[in-house]
Parts: C-alpha cells; sequence; structure tokens
C-alpha cells in the first residue's frame, strides 16, 4: 500500500444471515434458539441412525450486503459513495466505522476516523444544550479540552446562545439539528465518514453544512461521503465508488460522467428515447408491455431522441392488456438530469368520460407535452403502472421502465430568448402589452391573462 | 494504522478502553445526572429505598421471626450492613444488564470499547451506594455504635461486590442483545436474590452443616464481610465461605468479561 493510501479494502465482504430463525424485528427469542438446537439434535440424531449426512441445508438463507468490495482511497480525497436504496453504502460505512466487522476481507486504516452516521447520536433529551455538546463531543471522538476550546463556535454555528442551558428536550427540532450538525461541523478527524446526514434542516442550513463540509475537506482530509443529494456529491467529490447490490465498481474520478450515469440508471448518459419489450423488467399479470417512445412532432427531428422545444413532445406506450382492470391506469415521472422530479402524470387526469375502455388486446396510450413547457437540458422519464389504490405493477424506483431525451433549441420566437434560462423550466407565457392613454400614468406594460 | 478483519482479536483493546477514558467518564456522568432528572425528591432516592427496606425486615426477620442479632449488634444496623452491599450489587446487575440495549443508538451508529456501558451503568450505582452510607452514619450515631479498626478494609468489600455482581452483569448484557428474554429474568434473580442471601438475617443462622453450600452464592462472602467491616469484628468471618465467594466472584467476572468480548463485536448486527 503506498504511503499516501488512508484507506485500503480488499476483498471485502459482509454476510448476513435471514430467514426464519432471525425473528420479524432481528431479534431471536431464546425459546426459538433451544427449540432450533432440540429439533436439530433429534434430526442429527435420527439422520446418524440412518446413517446419513448430519449437515443438510441451512434453514436460514445468506444475503451478502457486500461482497468483493476493493479500493483504495489516498489522502486527501473526497470520496462519494452512491449506490440505490440496499447497495450496501451504509454496511460499508459501519465497517469502516468499526461498528461491525466484516465477514472476509480486511481494512487498513490509517488516521484517526470520526465518523458521522447520524447528527445528535447520544443527545439526551434531559441534559441542556451545554451538556449535550459535551456529551456529542465525546461520543463523536472529541477530546473534552477540543470541546471548550471549540465550544463558542460550536454554539455560534447553531445559533442557539439564549437556549444553552435549557434541556434539549424542549428546543424546536430544528434548533436541535443545528446544535447537533454543529457539533460534527467541528470534528477534525483525519478521516471523516459521513451519512445521509445533509438531509436534515431546511435548504439555508443545508448549504451551510456543505459549505462546512467543503471546508474540512479543503484542509487535506480524507472524506467518504453517502448521500442521495447528487448535486451535494458532483459539488463536492473529487471520486466515485458506485455500489450496485453489494458490489463496487472501480473508483472513478470522472465525478459529473459518474453522477450522470448514475442518475440515468445506464451504463452511458446518451440519449435512448425508445424503449422496448424486456418484460422481464416490466412483467406482470395484467399487461405485457412492448414500447415506449418519446417523439417530437416536427417534420425534422434535431437528432434520434433530440427535441427542439418548439415540438409538442409525445409521449406513447404500447403494449397488449391480458387482464382488463378498470382501475388499471398508467403514467409517467419526468425528471431533470440533476434528478429533480418536475411532473407527474397519470392517464386518468382527465375527466372520466374520456378515459380509456380497457379491453383484451393491443393498447396504445398517448399524451402530449405541450411544445416550450420544458427547458433545454436532459431529461428521463419513467413510466409507471397501477391498479387505482390497490397494487403497483410497474412501481416508481424500482422496475419501471424508463427513456432519455433530449431538449435542444427551440426555445421562443423571440430574439431575445435564445438560450438556456437558469429556471427548471423553460415555459413561454401568453404575455400581452397595450398603452393606456391617460397621461397622468407613468408608461408601463400592462399585464392582463 | 487499524486493521479490521473478520474475527480479529483485538490486541488493542485494553488500550483502546483507555483512549476512551473521557468517554467513559462523561457516559458515567450522563447516566448519574440523568437518574434522578425530573423527580421531585432527586438523590433521595438513594436513601429511602434502602432506608424502607431496613425498616421492613427489621420488623419481618428481628421482631415478627426473632431471629437472632449478632452479640452486642442493634437488628437495625445488622440490617443495613446487608442492605448496603444488596442495594449496591442488585443495582449493578439490574442496571447494567439492561444498559446495552437502552444505548442501542450509540451502538449502532459509533464505534468505543462496549464495555464503558455497562460500566458506566456500574458507576451509578457506586454512587448511589456512596449516597447511602450517609444512613449508615447516622445509624451509628443513633445507636451510639462505634465501628472497630476492620471498617478500613471495606474498599476491599467494595472490590468483591463489585466483582461479584459485574462478572453476571456482564454475560446477562450480552445475552439481552440477542435475547431479550433476559430483561424478564433480572429483575427475578434479584427478587429471589434478597430472600437467599443474609441481608435480613445473620448468615450465621444457617446451619453449621449447610455453611459451605450456602456460601455458593457469592452475595453471602460480601454480606458477611461488609458486616465484619461495619460492625467491629462483631460478627464474624466464615473464612472458607469467603475464599469460596471471591473464587466463584473471579470465575465469573472472567467468564462475564470473555462472553461479553467474544459477543460485543455482533452487537451492532443483533441489536
Amino acid at each position: 500500500m503506498g504511503s499516501d493510501v488512508v484507506i485500503c479494502a480488499a476483498g471485502l465482504g459482509k454476510k448476513y444471515l435471514i430467514g426464519h430463525s432471525a425473528g420479524r424485528d432481528g431479534n431471536m427469542s431464546f425459546r426459538e434458539v433451544v427449540g432450533d438446537t432440540v429439533r436439530g439434535a433429534t434430526r442429527a440424531i435420527a439422520r446418524l441412525a440412518k446413517n446419513q449426512q448430519i449437515v443438510v441445508g441451512a434453514s436460514t438463507e445468506e444475503f451478502w450486503a457486500l461482497k468483493d468490495v476493493a479500493f483504495n482511497i489516498s489522502r486527501g480525497d473526497v470520496v462519494g459513495i452512491v449506490g440505490r436504496n440496499g447497495a450496501g453504502k451504509s454496511t460499508l460505512l459501519k465497517i469502516l466505522s468499526r461498528i461491525t466487522e466484516p465477514t472476509e476481507g480486511r481494512v487498513t486504516i490509517r488516521g484517526r476516523v470520526a465518523s458521522l452516521l447520524e447528527v445528535g447520536t447520544g443527545f439526551h433529551g434531559e441534559l441542556s444544550g451545554r451538556e449535550n455538546v459535551y456529551l456529542n463531543g465525546a461520543i463523536l471522538g472529541m477530546r473534552q479540552a477540543e470541546v471548550r476550546r471549540k465550544f463558542d463556535e460550536i454554539v455560534d454555528f447553531a445559533g442557539v446562545e439564549k437556549f444553552i442551558d435549557t434541556p434539549v428536550k424542549r428546543y424546536s427540532s430544528g434548533m436541535y439539528v443545528r446544535l447537533a450538525f454543529a457539533v460534527a461541523a467541528h470534528l477534525e478527524p483525519e478521516i471523516l465518514i459521513v451519512d445521509e446526514v445533509l438531509a436534515v434542516g431546511d435548504a439555508e442550513f443545508q448549504s451551510k453544512c456543505l459549505g462546512k463540509m467543503k471546508d474540512v475537506a479543503g484542509h487535506g482530509r480524507t472524506v467518504l461521503f453517502v448521500s442521495h443529494n447528487i448535486h451535494a456529491v458532483e459539488r463536492m467529490c473529487s471520486k466515485v465508488l458506485w455500489l450496485t447490490q453489494g458490489r463496487a465498481a472501480p473508483m472513478r474520478s470522472d465525478v459529473a460522467i459518474a453522477t450522470g450515469e448514475y442518475l440515468y440508471g445506464a451504463k452511458s448518459a446518451t440519449v435512448q428515447a425508445v424503449w422496448q419489450g424486456d418484460n422481464n423488467v416490466a412483467a406482470n399479470a395484467y399487461f405485457d408491455l412492448t414500447r415506449v417512445v418519446v417523439e417530437g412532432t416536427a417534420e425534422q427531428h434535431v437528432a434520434d431522441g433530440v427535441f427542439s422545444n418548439a415540438e409538442n413532445i409525445k409521449i406513447i406506450i404500447k403494449g397488449y392488456l391480458k387482464h382488463p382492470d378498470p382501475a388499471l391506469n398508467f403514467g409517467f415521472d419526468l425528471f431533470t438530469s440533476s434528478g429533480d422530479h418536475i411532473i407527474q402524470s397519470y392517464n386518468t387526469d382527465v375527466p372520466q368520460a374520456e378515459w380509456w375502455k380497457p379491453t383484451r388486446g393491443a393498447f396504445e396510450l398517448q399524451a402530449t407535452l405541450p411544445r416550450r413547457t420544458l427547458n433545454e437540458g436532459t431529461y428521463r422519464l419513467e413510466i409507471f403502472a397501477s391498479i387505482h389504490n390497490k397494487q403497483w405493477l410497474l412501481e416508481p424506483g424500482s422496475n419501471c421502465p424508463s427513456v432519455v431525451f433530449k431538449i435542444q433549441g427551440g426555445l421562443s420566437d423571440s430574439p431575445f430568448y435564445v438560450s438556456k434560462r437558469p429556471s427548471l423550466l423553460g415555459i413561454v407565457l401568453p404575455w400581452q402589452g397595450q398603452m393606456r392613454n391617460a397621461p397622468a400614468e407613468s408608461p408601463s406594460m400592462a399585464l392582463s391573462e | 494504522m487499524i486493521i479490521l478483519e473478520a474475527g480479529r482479536t483485538d490486541t488493542n483493546y485494553w488500550r483502546d478502553l483507555w483512549t476512551y477514558r473521557e468517554l467513559f467518564a462523561i457516559l458515567a456522568w450522563r447516566d448519574v445526572s440523568v437518574r434522578y432528572k425530573q423527580t421531585a425528591i432527586g438523590f433521595a432516592w438513594a436513601i429511602i429505598r434502602p432506608l424502607i427496606t431496613m425498616v421492613v425486615f427489621t420488623v419481618v426477620f428481628g421482631q415478627l421471626a426473632k431471629l437472632p442479632s449478632v452479640a452486642g449488634v442493634p437488628y437495625p444496623l445488622l440490617v443495613f450492613a446487608g442492605t448496603l452491599p444488596w442495594f449496591l450489587c442488585a443495582s449493578i446487575l439490574g442496571d447494567a444488564s439492561n444498559s446495552l440495549v437502552g444505548n442501542s443508538h450509540l451502538i449502532g451508529k459509533v464505534y468505543f470499547p462496549r464495555l464503558i456501558i455497562p460500566a458506566s451503568a456500574a458507576i451509578v450505582a457506586l454512587v448511589d451506594f456512596a449516597v447511602s452510607m450517609v444512613i449508615l452514619a447516622a445509624l451509628y450515631l443513633w445507636f451510639g455504635y462505634a465501628p472497630g479498626w476492620q471498617i478500613i478494609l471495606l474498599p476491599l468489600f467494595i472490590v468483591l461486590g463489585v466483582a461479584a455482581s459485574a462478572g453476571p452483569a456482564l454475560l446477562l448484557a450480552a445475552l439481552n442483545v440477542k435475547y431479550r428474554d433476559f430483561r424478564f429474568l433480572v429483575p427475578f434473580i434479584v427478587q429471589i436474590g434478597l430472600y437467599i442471601s443474609p441481608v435480613g438475617f445473620s448468615s450465621s443462622v444457617v446451619p453449621e452443616a449447610w455453611r459451605l453450600w450456602y456460601s455458593l452464592n457469592p452475595m453471602v462472602g460480601v454480606i458477611d464481610g461488609f458486616r465484619w467491616c461495619l460492625l467491629g469484628g462483631d460478627s464474624a468471618i466464615y473464612w472458607p465461605g469467603l475464599v469460596l465467594s471471591v473464587a466463584i466472584s473471579a470465575t465469573l467476572l472472567a467468564i462475564g468479561v470473555a462472553y461479553f468480548r467474544k459477543t460485543e463485536r455482533a452487537f451492532a448486527d443483533v441489536m
């Protein structure tokens, strides 16, 4: 391992046992264990008597939360760990913070580690803000002398001077979180491990936290950072470690591209405006999905999957209905490239009289996104389907087919509005203006809808 | 440099424990200061509980059952010299064995040697113990009783009491993490223990032939030792029993620590 490698993981794996003997809440009752042991022993004796092997398939199932994970992290790296829910991010952080030990493989860590898997760990409601600062500081691994030195700074950062001797159970949730984060923000370890803690507080406080984290990273410390906020990862991190179902892809330094790929759930961020028939993804008892396509209405396209904002955009869903149900509905979610969810639409949003009448056979649903609703940029569209209020058939975030298209140019017919606006949407609104001929009034444009 | 590996015996464990001494101190301080928060009479509870126990036991064993005291020792003093170590040990057993479950939010989120948690629970019991020593002083004055030189050996028996209860407490605390059944077992052990240990009576009422067997309960040695120290040697010590108590306490402590250390790495997984 090189001299400036501070974390080196090799062949790392973590196995959990799931199955009947791990009770619903994960705590076995003693009786279950005793029962299992007795049953196991009886079975073993019976098998011995029949001259069979004693050990047979265990009644528990193995689940590898992490498998064969290997990476090196150098001093000063700010590494973003991304992956969907259940990809093993939290397990990895727990191993690195020594909360749990790996089942196989090894990690070598050089330097003092502080882990921040939660803000306000160990806060006690009965204790005052002041007492909690010392308590929480000690829990996060700060020396008492260090806390004393930084105390004023911490209280100042949290903005709770007036209430510092009030029990924290009387705090508003905002004050509580601010105080908790303020303590954490003043940690000065060589290696900092942070899990999703930026998902607290209001937007203003979040950006304050992000700034503080950037500070920490700027001082040559190593930071490992898990977040669903891809913006934050993109802004802060110099490297990305991508976990999928417990396995890690090689670490990447092209952060912007890697986060883009992560968002689009595709190997490459290329535009793919057509989805067709991988029914393993969309399998269900009600219908087969054959094709989802996004089309522009202009005669000439810019390129495949790239549309001008001057076109209406048609979203077409084709399939075959096997089991018609009057409550069956389809819809789509539309996301920007940074993951903002901008539109959700159902085919049953129109008056009931205009709904489709599902019957057995081939079907085609079509929605039109009016021209100049979106902005320039790349968009991801996910198709979902459900039995209304009962069951997801294509569930958002789980087994939805998705397509990616791009809007480029055609923003307006005005000579003034030709480049991309910083807003989420680039809607062109119907403005009107006329002169009122009353002399006393200043010349102005009147607004009317 | 830290190496994390499966089943790695942490060679730095005891040094780690030293590194985390500040956390230990502050957790103990937290437990002490939170214990009587939002109670009207606060630390008076540490006095009232043993005091009432003493009164009840004096009436039941001394007046109703008319069990003999030790020559020259007022019965309440005899009972209180037994109540003191009993409350110390029962609190350690009860609080320490529930302490891990009570701090599961910490265990799941940060690393530290887990031994700190039951240890800080034991500190709380020791603080309560120190407070209830006030009653002892009051009783000495009330009865005009002067303890002998033996009282300077009391710290040895406090250590024995802590050892006798810490071993089972660590074992039960670790078991409690995985099998919550033990949460129900502990109050039961404490309740039974109060009657089978010589708290309300002198162990000299036990027939000579049974003395050694009776001393298999390590609390017998602890309580006899306390009485010997506090009652100026009026209460004689039964040496074979004491040796047995020490041996059993040491064994239980070794088992408790070993089991605790063996399982503590998985606490966060089964919590």
